[in-house]
């Protein structure tokens, strides 16, 4: 028996939720007594990454290249894996809960038959079944959850489960690509980089989000200035108005209707903090609220907050931040 | 075309879900039920390329009990021809709904079939891509718009920093995310309207959900935090704070 991590490339780099799943398939691992091997699937030179799935713990790394997997290909991906993880005895098999897991995993657990809990918070061994947590109702409800089949598909929520290294082999194994690419229906014609946010709110460790108390979407430079002076690890994010107002994008929105998301630090700036809302990202790890209203329910929730005219704290707080790191 | 857009009865984004004494389901009592809102945007797509195409039917579908009859209603009020309610009670494994609506007319005899990208109460998001595995369609997950382009499907897609533009060929699934188009209120006319058009139940061949709930819980109250000051004068203790004591500034 073993358990599989389902890692993810994108332009032959391992996206940082990878190390994540292998991280967690280690941990495991431990408590069951197995070991763990990662699959990857890619253009040719993908099993260059082998030595960095073995840094996170895995034993076997196996990998499937193939010309048309230079971009994700819903039947491919689903294809080549089912077929791979039905002629093995996996005791778990981990996704990343991204984009691309989110597509993937079901349409893998179908072919399978087998059920899959998404988005998990965290795994545990009790008497020899693997427990899953997971929030139902947006992060209103947890749910312990187990799954009567086997193998036991999981997808991991990104940014919740740590990043460990955990030295082994990651021996690349070939995994074969089956039938033909011409059967796969569905194209992706073209990727299109979003203009504003570089990384996405979903996965991002720290996420400044602005309400409709910044008056406009003319006011935006002032928390992009805020996102910038946090550097490369973080997003923008938005309230529902503020995406209902056509302000931003619906891709930015936290909350039931758009992202649940866990990051180190959730800064919400002038949101009053709205049920569903709240649902979105009380799961943070630390919680700034900035709102001139001192009765608005995002005060209940936050950890610190500052009371007043986000439009005059937020250079302040650019200017304080960008100091804080530059020291 | 026939679209048929699959559609789940959920309590509403801001009531309170509480765990009932079992400890193993939940209390939504008092909660007003509505229609899944990303199913809403699913409908109001459908509804959009009937119109936009002057031809085709809008049937609309949902594995639940009785008062699911309620959204299936609304969505006949918006707009959509007829409704199918299988009867069943869905649960967490989204493999067994998949399997009741695959074994349905309704959805296997569709030109396009359109979801939610996830229901709001359970969250597991899998139900379309299943469905596509399951009659061995090509599917199309969390597009923000589509349109027909001759016997296929482009639709943009959300991903992670970006937008892929992605095609797949009719009979074909796709999955919705909130896009342009608001759902529409159903007008006075469409809400008597829809008390004449067919709404059939028959029973869901949903088969033993495989997922077993251990234990629910409400999350633990957050701490209580604490105001740091008033205005941009309280910044500084504020990153301060961050700093040393969150650890979260590095």
């Amino acid at each position: 028996m073993t358990i599989l991590a389902i890692a993810e490339q994108r332009d032959g780099a391992l996206r940082k939720v990878s190390s994540e799943v292998v991280s967690a398939a280690h941990t495991l691992g431990v408590k069951i007594g197995t070991e763990v091997h990662a699959a990857v699937l890619g253009p040719s030179g993908t099993a260059s990454l082998a030595d960095e799935l073995g840094r996170y713990g895995a034993v076997k790394v196996f990998v499937a290249e193939h010309e048309a997997f230079i971009r994700y290909s819903p039947d491919g991906f689903a294809r080549t894996l089912a077929a791979f993880i039905a002629e093995r005895d996996d005791f778990a098999v981990l996704f990343p809960a991204s984009a691309l897991g989110k597509d993937l995993a079901p349409r893998v657990a179908a072919r399978l038959d087998v059920p899959l809990a998404t988005e998990a918070t965290a795994l545990d061994i009790v008497d020899g079944e693997l427990i899953i947590t997971r929030p139902v109702y947006a992060g209103r409800v947890i749910a312990q959850l187990v799954l009567d089949a086997s193998p036991r598909l999981v997808s991991l929520r990104p940014n919740v489960f740590r990043a460990e290294e955990n030295a082994a082999d990651g021996t690349v194994a070939g995994l074969p690509v089956p039938g033909d690419a011409s059967d796969w229906k569905v194209r992706v014609r073209e990727v299109k980089a979003a203009s504003g946010s570089r990384l996405d709110v979903g996965e991002a460790p720290i996420v400044v989000s602005g309400g409709r108390g910044l008056r406009g979407p003319e006011n935006w430079h002032l928390l992009e200035a805020l996102r910038d002076a946090f550097g490369d690890g973080a997003a923008l994010g938005a309230s529902r108005a503020v995406v209902d107002a056509g302000w931003r994008p619906h891709a930015e929105q936290v909350g039931q209707t758009g992202k649940t998301v866990s990051p180190q630090l959730y800064i919400a700036v002038a949101i009053s903090g709205a049920m569903q809302h709240l649902a979105g990202m009380r799961s943070a790890r630390t919680i700034v609220a900035i709102n001139k209203d001192a009765d608005a329910p995002i005060f209940k929730v936050a950890d610190y907050g500052v009371i007043g005219d986000a439009l005059e704290i937020l250079p302040r707080l650019s200017e304080e931040v960008s100091r804080a790191r530059g020291s | 075309m026939k679209i048929t857009v699959c559609i789940k009865r959920v309590p509403d984004t801001e009531s309170r879900i509480r765990v009932a004494a079992d400890g193993v389901s939940v209390d939504a009592s008092g909660s007003k039920f509505v229609m899944s809102p990303y199913d809403e945007f699913a409908l109001e797509a459908a509804l959009r390329l009937r119109e936009s195409s002057g031809e085709g039917e809008v049937r609309v579908v949902s594995v639940g009990e009785a008062p699911v009859a309620e959204q299936l209603r609304a969505a006949l009020a918006m707009g959509a021809d007829s409704a199918v309610l299988l009867e069943g009670v869905p649960t967490l494994d989204g493999l067994a709904t998949a399997r009741a609506l695959a074994a349905d007319e309704v959805v296997s005899g569709a030109d396009l079939v359109l979801l939610g990208m996830k229901a709001v109460d359970g969250d597991q998001q899998q139900v379309g891509p299943m469905l596509a595995e399951l009659l061995d369609r090509p599917c199309i997950t969390v597009a923000a718009a589509f349109e027909r382009a001759q016997d296929a499907i482009v639709a943009h897609r959300e991903v992670e920093g970006g937008v892929e533009v992605v095609e797949a060929p009719l009979p074909a699934i796709v999955t919705m995310t909130k896009g342009e188009h608001e759902p529409r209120y159903p007008s006075l006319k469409g809400i008597m309207a829809a008390k004449k058009k067919p709404l059939v139940q028959r029973p869901a061949r949903l088969g033993e959900g495989r997922i077993r709930i251990r234990a629910l819980s409400n999350p633990p109250e957050r701490p209580p935090g604490r105001i740091v000051g008033q205005g941009p004068d309280a910044i500084p203790e504020l990153v301060r704070l961050l700093r040393e004591e969150a650890g979260v500034l590095s």
